[in-house]
């Protein structure tokens, strides 16, 4: 198997409800493919959290998936606000998210940290009123 | 011990799932923070949480955790249990507080699953 498979997403931001459809439909079809359980669950906790973080910080957006033999990379894009100061994000516990978001479980400020956790590569780049790209990448 | 054991000890409704009752469960977690949970956890947990919502299930179903135990009398609506159902994560409610309830399957030998 040397093609890479690729597979899209679009993450509406009206349905909290509806949010990490997207990861599950991912984690089940590496499953199905026979991919490390350790590979699928960190590219399903990575995703997730990416996932979400387009929901309740941007206005939803665009995830693109390919896996490869050696790896699976996803690529998360939102047309959101942008992220004002990486550093301070990537700390865990630093979080603007709003009571609201709190009471449904997110706005622990740990998700960014997850993510880099969790994936084998991760990269954010960012621009202030324009919106976020997340790629991460998680080895075979 | 068993999911079953859990219901027992915490004196616990299932609410789906029933079939799934002998399997094992290793450690258990209890938070109402997803990312908290989705940061700790390891292999064959229970999670905890007063949460009532969809997320909790997701979360369940990237961690392969075996089953979500409500505490404070929280109950599910039936969307929540079909996401369950279909991810064949066991569902129950207690009305116990996170507290006691941690506590007691902490007493009976569950441990954290945290890993740093
Ligand atoms: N896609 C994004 N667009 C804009 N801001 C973002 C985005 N992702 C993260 N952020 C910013 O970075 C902060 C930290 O993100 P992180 O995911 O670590 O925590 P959180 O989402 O606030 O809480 P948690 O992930 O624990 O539920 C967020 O509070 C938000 O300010
Ligand atoms: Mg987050």
């Amino acid at each position: 198997m040397s093609d890479t498979i690729k597979l899209h997403y679009t993450v509406s931001p009206d349905d909290f409800t509806r949010a990490g459809e997207a990861s599950g439909d991912v984690k089940s079809k590496l499953k199905k493919m026979g991919v490390s359980p350790e590979a699928v669950r960190k590219v399903a906790i990575a995703m997730y959290e990416g996932e979400i973080n387009m929901v309740i910080h941007a206005d939803g957006g665009d995830i693109d998936v390919e896996i490869s033999e050696d790896d699976i990379t996803m690529i998360l894009a939102d047309k959101g606000p942008g992220i004002a100061d990486i550093e301070k994000a990537m700390q865990a516990g630093w979080s603007t998210a709003p009571d609201n978001i709190r009471s449904l479980g997110f706005g622990a400020g740990m998700g960014l940290p997850n993510m880099k956790k969790y994936s084998d590569d991760m990269k954010i780049e960012t621009e202030l009123g324009v919106g976020t790209t997340v790629t991460m990448k998680v080895n075979m | 011990m068993t999911v079953n054991d859990i219901k027992k000890l915490l004196d616990a409704k299932i609410l789906c799932g029933e079939e799934y009752a002998e399997r094992e469960v290793h450690t258990a977690c209890g938070s109402d923070m997803m990312s908290d949970v989705l940061a700790f956890v390891k292999d064959q947990s229970v999670l905890l949480t007063g949460l009532c919502n969809p997320q909790a299930v997701r979360t369940a179903e990237m961690m392969d955790i075996v089953c979500i135990v409500f505490v404070r009398g929280k109950m599910p609506d039936e969307s929540i249990i079909e996401l369950a159902e279909e991810r064949e994560i066991v569902l129950m409610s207690t009305d116990m507080r996170m507290f006691p309830a941690c506590g007691i399957l902490y007493e009976n030998g569950l441990r954290g699953g945290v890993d740093n």
